[in-house]
């Protein structure tokens, strides 16, 4: 099952955030990680993750910073911010106020997120 | 084998990323540290090296919308700033030194305003002279923020004034014609002695020659616009001082106009150098709109020309428009070359240059056959072996470029000859110019 594109637009942000709220991460694990829990459901153009997460730093919900891979590779390593997390905290919401709405017409209960 | 094109493959995809200028060259390191873990991780599962490179290059996406994402998120970033640089520790010195080069032209336009005014001086001089009131300035600046040596700095400084005594000691006739010719040459004599202190008095490198012909069409566009805004600025001014005191609006253009106008030649001078790096040049911009054009306008005139041949009516002094059409194309040449790599091959743009410079041509031989025809009734007036000489050393450089972009379009010249030749060339410009203002006048009778 392919999701649509603007719902995988939408989901970027939260997604991203969540993912680093794990743990600092950099672009490559980023994606795998996205990869791995929608078990390929959710395609994402590599490329385009790279302009989000510029964005999010520029709006200062994760910093970021240049390392060293273990093989030796510069990496850009990137970290959610206080604001960030707050910002997780309310796309969360929002989220789980849209799961309740649609749960309540498709008779589906929403998300453990949402009660 | 397949490493070393894995290799150039993730060359090219870096250097296309970056083309465009939306992607900084950091990005480009995150996309393409990216592109290899991707690689690798393709390589592990069995894929081949070639093979990984064009699954990895598939999932990033295609180029140019990588690139459009990146320039929505970074648009500043396709505006170079135009911002002045921020006059903060160690950048206020640069300017004060401008500034001052500035203030010392136009107080010395003041100056000479004010002994136009002394009895017995005629508005003439001022005319022929004003050049030496200000370009001396701008080369001074040069020689000061180029720290020239002093003895290059003194063999300027001797040809300034040796161009200043003679033009001034010449016992011109009232309203003579080599008068003007002075009055028209000696900016352009100048122009070179800024020349040689714009390039430090290295003046015989041709990689700076060509800097200071860039230079020179990056000044004149940028004049262009600071004497645009400074009419706006006097115009209004005028406009709101007209109902209170309509008596200053003489004052204002008696002081404000001269000097503001000496004082931007410093200025816009000075930006060229501050935004060399920073801005786009737009003289080559300029010219690749030009070049096409002036190409098909010349053909079309060299056509007709040929066709209806030169009447009777034809007029001689005609000559300085066809001075003029062959001034304009030698600097679509100049600066079409000016901007391109030198390593790059031959393209279309060098063809277009071709045809606008063999029609510029065909045309001036057209107009010059003409009038040798009729040798016996042209008399050898100043103004004639002016406009005849510029066009006879216009002639040759276009003649001697045609044939090397010739050479070039069948792939046995290079470039790089082309520019050669412009830049070799200057001398006999510089050449032609000092024998206009210092030979010709006594060779007329000063008349």
């Amino acid at each position: 099952m392919n999701i649509d594109k603007d719902l995988v637009a939408a989901m970027a942000t939260p997604l991203v955030l969540a993912i680093l709220v794990e743990d600092t991460s950099y672009g490559y694990a980023i994606l795998r990680r996205v990869r791995e829990l929608s078990a390929g459901d959710v395609e994402w153009t590599d490329g385009m993750l790279y302009p989000l997460l510029h964005r999010l730093e520029r709006l200062g919900y994760i910093g970021a910073e240049w390392g060293v891979s273990p093989e030796g590779r510069r990496r850009r390593y990137y970290e959610i911010t206080e604001t960030g997390r707050a910002q997780l905290l309310e796309q969360r919401r929002q989220w789980a106020t849209a799961n309740r709405t649609l749960g309540g017409l498709w008779g589906q209960t929403a998300s453990p997120a949402g009660s | 084998m397949t490493a070393d094109l894995v290799e150039s493959r993730i060359g090219d995809w870096r250097a296309a990323v970056l083309r465009g200028g939306a992607v900084a060259d950091s990005d480009a390191d995150e996309l393409e540290g990216h592109l290899r873990e991707q690689i690798a991780d393709l390589e592990a599962v069995g894929l081949a090296g070639d093979e990984a490179f064009l699954v990895a290059v598939k999932r990033l996406g295609e180029v140019h919308q990588i690139t459009a994402e990146f320039a929505r998120e970074h648009g500043d970033r396709l505006w170079k700033q135009l911002a002045l640089p921020h006059p903060d520790h160690g950048r206020l010195r640069p300017i004060l030194t401008m500034l001052a080069f500035a203030a010392l032209t136009a107080v010395l336009i003041q100056v000479a305003r004010m002994l136009t005014a002394i009895p017995g001086a005629s508005e003439a001089w001022l005319v022929r002279d004003v050049s030496l009131f200000v370009l001396p300035v701008l080369a001074a600046y040069f020689a000061a923020v180029r720290r020239m040596p002093w003895r290059r700095a003194l063999v300027l400084v001797a040809v300034v004034g040796a161009l200043a005594l003679a033009v001034n000691l010449f016992p011109f006739a009232d309203g003579a014609s080599t008068d003007v010719l002075v009055a028209i040459h000696l900016p352009v004599a100048l122009w070179f002695v800024v020349g040689a202190a714009y390039v430090g008095g290295d003046i015989r490198a041709s990689a700076r020659r060509m800097d200071f012909i860039r230079f020179t069409g990056e000044w004149a566009i940028y004049y262009t616009l600071i004497a645009l805004g400074g009419g706006v600025l006097l115009g209004l001014t005028i406009a709101v001082l007209t109902p209170i005191a309509p008596g200053s609006v003489e004052e204002v253009l008696t002081w404000v106009l001269p000097s503001g106008a000496a004082g931007a030649v410093v200025v816009a001078a000075w930006l060229v150098e501050a935004k060399k790096s920073v801005v786009e040049n737009l003289a080559p911009v300029l010219t690749a709109i030009f070049t096409p054009l002036f190409a098909v306008m010349l053909l079309g005139s060299a056509v007709v020309y040929g066709i209806v041949g030169i009447g009777q009516e034809f007029d001689r002094d005609l000559l300085f428009v066809f001075d003029l059409l062959l001034l304009v194309v030698l600097g679509l040449v100049v600066y079409g070359i000016s901007a391109r790599g030198s390593a790059r091959g031959a393209g279309a743009m060098d063809a277009v240059r071709l045809v606008a410079v063999v029609a510029a041509i065909a045309l001036d031989v057209l107009v010059l056959a003409s009038m040798f025809e009729r040798v016996g009734e042209f008399g050898f007036t100043a103004n004639r072996v002016a406009a005849l000489g510029l066009n006879l050393v216009l002639l040759v450089n276009l003649t001697v470029t045609a044939w090397l972009t010739v050479s070039l379009l069948t792939g046995k010249g290079q470039a790089v000859r082309v520019e050669r030749w412009q830049t070799g060339y200057l001398p006999v410009f510089a050449a032609w110019i000092a024998l206009v203002v210092l030979g010709l006048p006594p060779t007329f009778g000063f008349a």
